[in-house]
């Protein structure tokens, strides 16, 4: 779980020799040049880990940033390794001739700051001490995450992203950039998102982080070196879970079968459905941090573009806007992506809604993969002929 | 093209903007967006729909057409369109309203129920018309209201729109000759009062 800065370098180094896809590493805001957050404290050396597919093009107008949601990472597609058990997290979307096709477009991921996926978060070592932040590491904001980002897009020298696209979390980061950057970005597909987290958005988070915070193994986030608070981090995914799926596709996919055939008449796992989510559990501790689950759910929870946030002055942008919303989702229900487009409307930007029809719930993102593409690949299409 | 849209096309001068209130797979967007560089706006319930507008490069906001309006300003467009939609709506005047609300100039389409094919099967085999212009059975119609060139024109009169032009259609030609009987559809162009 603990990445020194050292080891980084080393993987900086290998990844470099490849051609094609690999993790990388943009490292900025070295003290005194420590990046100011949303909350006034400083952050730096900042870390960022980032892959890219694709060619950029002469003019660097092809350039298309996916922003990944809460436990996301930046390895998006492709497999970086043969053996690769895990292909990207949204691999079906992002590659040569599929939805963002990468013959066409240069298209780039990174890790979030705050993050356990090589940039840095409560898990780095912080330079000061040398030992890993933990608590000490300050809160930051989906805006604080787009910075990073944006340091990263002019360490790569593009003047303007032909697009930022991202569901759930993802989808907050593509609404940060139209307010932090509208200038920096042609267009922008928000996926299965909110302007603001809602109170029950932020009660699901606060349950999760109390799930974290009570597991005696946290020891108020400093427990590395001494094994993640497991438990509490598995069942706080394991509430995350239910809240991905929707009532009809637990259904369908567990309906009431039993692990055995018949009931134990205990408290062992009867059902497949509570066999699925210690399984999801089990497996989330292994790779991910849980202070950064603490961390990132913060983040969401200030989310708040409503009002004259999103179009901070006050006026209208240049940006075309494809929002996808669907119908299942109780985590982040339609109406959420409708108060997006209405809030486009009142000020006449250019924007595509479409509410697909899908039992997966708020996971649809994920799965839903043909119907976003026949979306997301005409409307890069036509971004991209408005461009030239 | 087909008939309607052609009329449509001509009426709508380039570089307007335009919002298609029920613009189904938005090939008459698509076709002003072309032909006339318009600023079009689609809105449309049918989620496959959708897929064909986007395809086309028609921006589109998938709902009702109701809903479609609310959130825009005065006179966000120069034309709105409500072609062959407003029968599917039940609350008509407000939606005319809503859409002169926020275009200058509001171009409705709709099947004319007095089609004399209609008349005829009404009084002599004593049935709901289906025509062509109204192919559905009764008890499969998404069609909530029924309305001829002369029910709109009274509404228009009643409610105060004012009727800049109006265009009565056949199945292949503009019909002159007692449009309320031989018309199988009706554009009109709408303005705010003064």
């Amino acid at each position: 779980m603990i990445k020194g800065k050292g080891s980084r370098k080393n993987k900086m180094k290998s990844s470099e020799k490849q051609p094609g896809a690999g993790t990388r590493f943009y490292t900025f805001a070295e003290p005194p040049d420590a990046l100011v957050l949303e909350s006034g404290r400083t952050l730096g050396p900042i870390t960022v880990a980032y892959e890219t597919y694709g060619t950029l093009n002469e003019d660097r107008s092809n350039a298309v940033l996916v922003c990944h949601a809460f436990s996301g990472n930046a390895h998006v597609a492709g497999s970086l390794r043969p053996e690769d058990k895990h292909p990207g997290w949204w691999d079906g979307m992002v590659g040569p001739g599929k939805g963002i096709d990468t013959d066409k477009y240069f298209v780039l991921c990174a890790n979030v700051i705050g993050g356990c996926g090589g940039s840095t978060g409560p898990s780095s070592v912080h330079p000061q001490t040398g030992k890993p932040y933990g608590l000490d590491f300050p809160v930051v904001t989906v805006r604080d995450m787009v910075e990073a980002q944006r340091r990263l897009i002019d360490h790569l020298g593009i003047p303007k992203l032909l697009s930022v696209v991202g569901g759930s979390m993802g989808g907050m980061q593509v609404l940060q950039w139209v307010a932090s950057h509208p200038d920096r970005i042609r267009s922008a597909i928000p996926i299965a998102t909110t302007l603001k987290h809602s109170p029950l958005q932020i009660a699901l988070d606060e349950v999760g982080r109390q799930a974290v915070m009570a597991d005696p193994a946290w020891r108020k986030g400093e427990y590395y070196g001494q094994g993640q608070p497991e438990k509490g981090l598995a069942l706080a995914r394991m509430i995350g879970h239910i809240t991905y799926m929707s009532d009809k596709s637990m259904e369908q996919k567990f309906s009431r079968n039993l692990k055995d055939d018949v009931y134990s008449f205990s408290f062992r796992e009867d059902f497949e459905v509570e066999g699925y989510l210690r399984y999801r559990g089990d497996s989330f501790v292994k790779r991910f941090d849980a202070n950064s689950y603490l961390y990132i759910t913060k983040a969401m929870d200030y989310f708040d573009l409503s009002g004259d946030r999103l179009f901070l002055n006050g006026g209208t942008v240049d940006i075309r806007f494809l929002v996808i919303a669907f119908e299942s989702d109780w985590l982040y229900p339609s109406y959420q992506s409708r108060e997006i487009v209405h809030l486009l409307k009142t000020r006449g930007v250019e924007a595509t809604y479409c509410e697909i029809k899908s039992t997966y719930g708020h996971d649809a993102f994920l799965i839903e993969i043909g119907e976003e593409a026949r979306l997301i690949r005409p409307f890069l299409q036509k971004t991209m002929e408005q461009a030239s | 093209m087909r008939l309607d849209h052609q009329i449509i096309y001509d009426l709508i001068a380039p570089g307007s903007r335009v919002l298609d209130l029920g613009c189904g797979d938005g090939a008459l967007l698509a076709a002003l967006q072309q032909g006339k560089r318009v600023k079009g706006q689609g809105v449309e319930l049918d989620e496959s729909c959708i897929y064909l507008c986007v395809e086309k490069g028609v921006s589109v906001f998938h709902g009702d057409i109701g809903s479609g309006l609310s959130g825009y300003p005065d006179r966000s467009f120069d034309y709105v369109i409500l072609n062959q939609s407003l029968q599917e709506v039940r609350n008509v005047r407000l939606l005319l309203e809503e859409s002169l609300r926020v275009g200058n100039r509001v171009i409705v389409g709709f099947p004319n129920f007095a089609h004399y094919t209609a008349r005829f099967t009404l009084m002599f085999r004593g049935h709901t018309p289906v025509t062509p212009s109204l192919p559905y059975d009764w008890s499969d119609t998404p069609n909530v209201r029924f309305m001829s060139i002369s029910d709109f024109n009274q509404l228009c009169r009643r409610a105060g729109f004012r009727i800049l032009s109006r265009h009565d259609l056949g199945a292949r030609r503009p019909v002159r000759f007692l449009p309320n009987l031989f018309a199988l559809t009706s554009l009109f162009v709408l303005t705010r009062p003064e």
